[in-house]
């Protein structure tokens, strides 16, 4: 029973994410973009601005110019969420890839900094009056969501152990559409309803900043205006011609 | 330190720049421009009064500015409520309100926009700040988005650079589009639509303006430095704010860019069609009052067949001559190439002082202990020179070659961090004056900063609005009106003249000074 409910759930979970994000990434790309707008001072090459982006993703340098300590945990969390997600390939993919191998025994310590990351992250929200100021309902429950998987995956691996062969062919089943049973220990159920809503909330939530930072018109256009002209939408471009 | 006797304990003129304010919920609800009336709505092809549906109206609005803009759409979905630009707003950290912090401001819009245009603010507004447009939440936009003067600091510490200038000039555009509009900037466009400038100086008066000036230098030098009007044949349109043609310090900046125009021995000329950089359609966020007042340069340059576009000194209109003209007006390809299109007074100054082609005498400034104010639009919307940052060093080089005691603000306030003057973005006028006077608050400190340590006399500013602002509010931090200067008044004073009284005296003096061996 709880294999066919957890099948359906993650067929549905996954549509839904992949569909939704691929809904707005294609939004966000056919939206045009009327005027240069980079904030400056930015790179004058293309490839410049797509290193300033990859700088973004990769090392939150604005946040680092902002603020350290949401620097430091906001940056820690997500080095240690990729880390996790790395080491999950292990129950994706056979035969393991040597890099997925290779961060294995890294993944706990990176599940606590995330679980760590994500309190601080909820204090700050709690203690600094401005941030509270502007935190809603599901900017809470956010925290809360990625923290309650981040503990019951860390209950799976150091309290709950559960069958991980056994999960490993359920997930192996769904990509080959071979079902097999999931086992039915209560934290892995709950570790992967979680996930499961996690992905469903993913495309309608803030989460959309995940594709949304290579998108912003600020940090991912070159200033390059008076070398290369930024053409006007149809709609500008209708009016000069009159006037 | 102590606070000296008989100071006033709320002085805010002293203290840390960036100095975080206690949160004082609604303190600034209560500060909204004038409206604009009808006719000047109508000008602009706006409705003269608030329209009956304007709710309907708004909405449907807010869904064309969404479909019509990545930035406004990907900065509507991204923010993630990190806090990191809650502190980085000037007017934040001169009022407290914290609906003044940059996020607070966008979600003023965004919860609207998440009301209707997004699954989870419709079926779920109490979990992810969704809510209705109410007759408060309008009111509160008009108030608020009116306290953004577009700087785009905050834009530099977002991790997903969501820059509120995108938000408060969508805002504005709905609410012009329901007959909300704000008389400061709508009255202006009307005036550049009808006259050419912003001031509605028209042509006669500005001859007589220009006439007077060339009289005043050659006074001063003994050479004929003209100021040409409307001079088919030009090589250079030469295209600056009218604040220039009419009060302190902008003129003394005019009579800086004629004396090195005349050295650099171009034909230049001035244009009484388009008698004015500013485009105040880029603060109101509409598209269309933006590209028209554009327009106008363009069609000045082809009557009067001119080969190159220089720009004075202002702030956002150098944003949209660098950024957008092109865009808007374009393609400018009747310019010549091997100059930049367009190109900043800064930079042409300081490629004739690269070249060795201006004489200064800097002893002329020794009165004068300097700091320079990076302009928001400037520092972080555009580029001077070639490389990234030219927008902060050639102004600087410009300064230090023509003066002898520079000294740069505290770090955190100047370059890409600047801190607006106050007055940017279309909130330059009288009964906003509670507003420009908090919002100056962290230049002021900076100011005073290098005031006590460095004997800081003057601030040089390359914005016509930086420089009306600064005229009003430092007299409110204890400083001298005057205080601010242009920098090409700078250049103004230090500049010798080609067979000027100043050449004459400056080579008799060497001469006198020279070895006689």
């Amino acid at each position: 029973m709880a294999t066919i409910v957890y099948a359906a759930l993650f067929y549905f979970a996954a549509a839904v994410l992949v569909g939704g994000l691929a809904f707005h990434v294609w939004r966000y790309a056919t939206t045009p973009a009327p005027l240069r707008i980079p904030t400056t001072p930015a790179p004058t090459t293309r490839a410049g601005a797509a290193l300033r982006v990859a700088r973004e993703v990769v090392l939150f340098q604005s946040l680092f110019k902002s603020n350290k300590w949401i620097w430091l945990f906001g940056w820690a969390f997500h080095v240690a969420l990729a880390v996790v997600l790395l080491r999950h390939l292990r129950y994706f993919l056979q035969p393991v890839p040597a890099a997925v191998a290779f961060v294995q025994p890294y993944g706990a310590l990176a599940g606590m900094a995330m679980v760590g990351a994500l309190a601080a992250l909820a204090a700050r929200r709690l203690v600094v009056e401005r941030v509270r100021y502007i935190s809603g309902p599901s900017d809470y429950l956010m925290l809360a969501l990625i923290g309650a998987i981040g503990l019951s995956g860390l209950a799976l691996k150091f309290v709950a152990r559960t069958d991980i062969v056994a999960l490993k062919a359920f997930v192996l089943g769904l990509i080959y559409f071979d079902w097999r049973p999931l086992p039915t220990d209560p934290a892995l159920l709950v570790h992967l309803a979680l996930v499961a809503a996690l992905m469903i909330v993913f495309p309608f939530s803030k989460l959309l900043h995940a594709p949304g930072v290579f998108f912003s018109p600020s940090r991912n256009l070159a200033d390059n205006s008076r070398e290369r002209r930024h053409a006007p939408p149809a709609r500008l471009e209708a009016l000069a011609r009159k006037a | 330190m102590a606070a000296a006797p008989g100071a006033k304990s709320s002085d805010r003129s002293r203290g840390d720049p960036l100095e975080l304010p206690a949160l004082a919920c609604g303190a600034m609800s209560n500060s909204k421009p004038y409206p604009a009336n009808a006719a000047m709505q109508t000008a602009l092809g706006f409705p003269g009064e608030l329209v009956e549906n304007w709710h309907d109206k708004a909405i449907a609005r807010l869904g064309e500015l969404v479909n019509g803009s990545r930035a406004l759409r990907v900065y509507l979905d991204s923010c993630v409520k990190c806090g990191a630009c809650t502190d980085k707003c000037h007017y934040f950290l001169g009022t407290g309100d914290p609906k003044n912090m940059p996020v607070a401001r966008q979600d003023l819009l965004r919860k609207v926009y998440r009301r209707h245009f997004t699954w989870a603010g419709k079926v779920l507004p109490w979990l992810v700040g969704a809510g209705d447009l109410t007759e408060e939440t309008l009111a509160d936009w008009y108030s608020y988005f009116h306290q953004c003067s577009q700087c785009r600091r905050c834009s530099v510490f977002c991790p997903y650079g969501i820059d509120t200038a995108e938000f408060s000039m969508a805002a504005r555009d709905i609410m012009d589009t329901i007959g909300m509009g704000q008389k400061y900037c709508n009255e202006i466009i009307g005036k550049v639509f009808k006259i050419g400038n912003n001031l509605g100086l028209p042509t006669k008066a500005l001859k007589a303006t220009l006439k007077g000036l060339e009289d005043e230098i050659e006074e001063d030098t003994g050479v004929a430095v003209e100021l040409p009007l409307d001079r088919e044949g030009a090589d250079i349109l030469f295209v600056t704010p009218s604040a220039d043609f009419f009060a302190s310090p902008h003129m003394e900046g005019l009579i800086g860019y004629a004396k090195v125009l005349h050295e650099a021995g171009v034909k230049w000329t001035l244009s009484s069609y388009a008698s004015e950089a500013a485009n105040f359609g880029m603060f109101i966020g509409s598209h269309e009052n933006m590209q028209k007042v554009a327009l106008r340069i363009r069609k000045a340059a082809e009557d009067l067949g001119v080969k190159r576009l220089v720009f004075g000194e202002c702030g956002h209109a150098w944003r949209v001559a660098y950024s957008f003209l092109d865009t808007l007006a374009g393609p400018l390809d009747f310019l010549d190439p091997n100059y930049p299109i367009p190109q900043h007074i800064c930079e042409f100054t300081w490629d004739l002082i690269e070249k060795g082609k201006l004489r200064f005498d800097k002893s002329k400034n020794d009165h004068i202990r300097l700091t320079f104010h990076d302009s928001c639009n400037v520092a972080r919307a555009s580029r001077m020179g070639s490389k990234p940052g030219g927008q902060f060093e050639i102004p600087r080089a410009v300064l230090r070659a023509v003066c002898n005691h520079y000294f740069d603000m505290a770090p955190d306030t100047i370059r890409e961090s600047t801190v607006c003057c106050g007055g940017g973005g279309g909130l330059l006028t009288d009964e906003l004056m509670d507003l420009r006077t908090k919002g100056a608050q962290p230049r002021m400190r900076a100011l005073r900063e290098v005031a006590e340590e460095h004997g800081v006399t003057h601030m040089a500013a390359i914005c016509a609005i930086c420089k009306a602002q600064f005229s009003k509010v430092l007299p409110k931090y204890g400083f001298d009106m005057e205080a601010i200067v242009s920098a090409h008044q700078m250049v103004s004073n230090a500049i010798v003249l080609t067979g000027s009284k100043q050449a004459e005296e400056l080579d008799a003096k060497a001469g006198a000074a020279a070895p006689t061996s």
